[in-house]
């Protein structure tokens, strides 16, 4: 596909061009608006892992929503969070 | 029953006014009782769109004031029996009216009416919020831009938070020549980015901007793509099935606009 993609040389129509670039807008435009719905979600993804785990509550957690590629090359949305852990097992 | 429906865009100039205008005159000529209200305090349109400019005496402030009563702001349409405008006042502005004071204009106007239109001013602040409060379905119009489409996408959200559910879509302007070369979004692109249901797609159409000229809805104008879109879109309000596009009309070029929106129908 590559190979004839390069023949061609087409660049992507406006109209496409227009679609990926409202579908960045509006990752970020959604993600803004939530900061209640994100902190909501951190809290109950914390207590959940707090039932197998001994989270490091003390380092913070990190939690947004950033973007990346899919195996289409196109820009999905993804949730990223970063939960410090003390010890794998939780202590009885 | 009578329905509210607020018309609302977030981005100002895709067509709101005209959109209300026309759907107000549809909906009257499937005889329904309509009132269209707009709630575009300031910078009211709605009038010169429906050529009623020279007729207002009194507007909807003196209404909630109590200046005068209902039914003398209301300007019937000559050409619509059944077609009534409450317009906006124009020295005012959108503080002028609070929230609780629309819920009641409205509660007023269901006694009278089958189908309340209120034109929403762009915009998310006091008149947005005063436009939508006293709605019970709201029709998001956009047009197959970035700008238009980030902002319904922004406006669907709001509407969302305060209650207003459901919001239908009517994608304004579709240049389908445009489309069928790949520089335009379809309306396919559109709702999966902004995931709510189609109530309607009107092609961009010179007709428009001749009616407006005029003051008259092009919705009554048999020649005209946009007028039959929008004749279109009235009856599928007044709960007909009515698919998307379906316009078979001369040149072949509705035929292709239908393969191209609704040829799955």
């Amino acid at each position: 596909m590559e190979f004839l993609k390069n023949i061609f040389n087409r660049k992507p129509t406006s109209g496409s061009v227009a679609k990926d670039r409202l579908k960045l807008v509006l990752i970020h435009d959604r993600a803004n608006c939530n900061t209640d719905l994100l902190e909501m979600m951190k809290n109950d993804i914390m207590q959940v892992i707090a039932k197998y785990m001994d989270i490091d509550e003390a380092a913070g957690m990190d939690i947004n929503i950033s973007q990346t590629t899919d195996d289409e090359n196109k820009t999905v949305p993804v949730l990223y969070a970063n939960i410090p852990i003390k010890n794998m097992r939780k202590k009885g | 029953m009578s329905e509210v429906y607020v018309i609302t865009s977030g981005k100002g100039g895709v067509g709101k006014t005209t959109t209300t205008a026309n759907l107000g005159a549809g909906l009257a000529l499937l005889d329904k009782k309509v009132v269209l209200v707009d709630a575009d305090i300031g910078l009211r349109n709605l009038d010169v769109v429906m050529g009623l400019e020279n007729r207002i005496v009194f507007d909807m402030i003196d209404v909630i004031e109590g200046n005068c009563r209902l039914k003398q702001a209301l300007i019937k349409d000559k050409r619509y029996p059944t077609l009534h405008l409450l317009p906006a006042a124009q020295t005012k502005d959108k503080d002028a009216v609070t929230p609780e004071q629309m819920i009641k204009l409205c509660a007023q106007l269901r006694e009278e009416f089958d189908y309340i239109l209120i034109d929403c001013p762009a915009g998310i602040e006091q008149g947005f919020k005063n436009a939508i409060a006293g709605a019970d379905k709201a029709i998001v119009v956009t047009t197959p831009e970035v700008s238009a489409v980030r902002d319904a996408d922004r406006i669907i959200g709001l509407l969302e938070a305060a209650e207003v559910r459901s919001p239908l879509l009517i994608l304004n302007r579709i240049r389908i020549n445009m489309v069928k070369r790949g520089d335009m979004m379809a309306l396919e692109d559109v709702t999966e980015i902004l995931a709510i249901d189609v109530l309607g797609v009107v092609p961009d159409d010179e007709s428009i901007v001749v009616s407006t000229n005029r003051g008259e809805p092009c919705v009554a104008d048999n020649e005209s793509f946009a007028g039959k879109a929008f004749r279109d879109i009235c009856r599928r309000m007044n709960g007909e099935t009515v698919p998307l596009m379906d316009l078979e009309t001369d040149k072949g070029l509705w035929t292709k606009f239908k393969k191209l929106f609704g040829g799955g129908q």
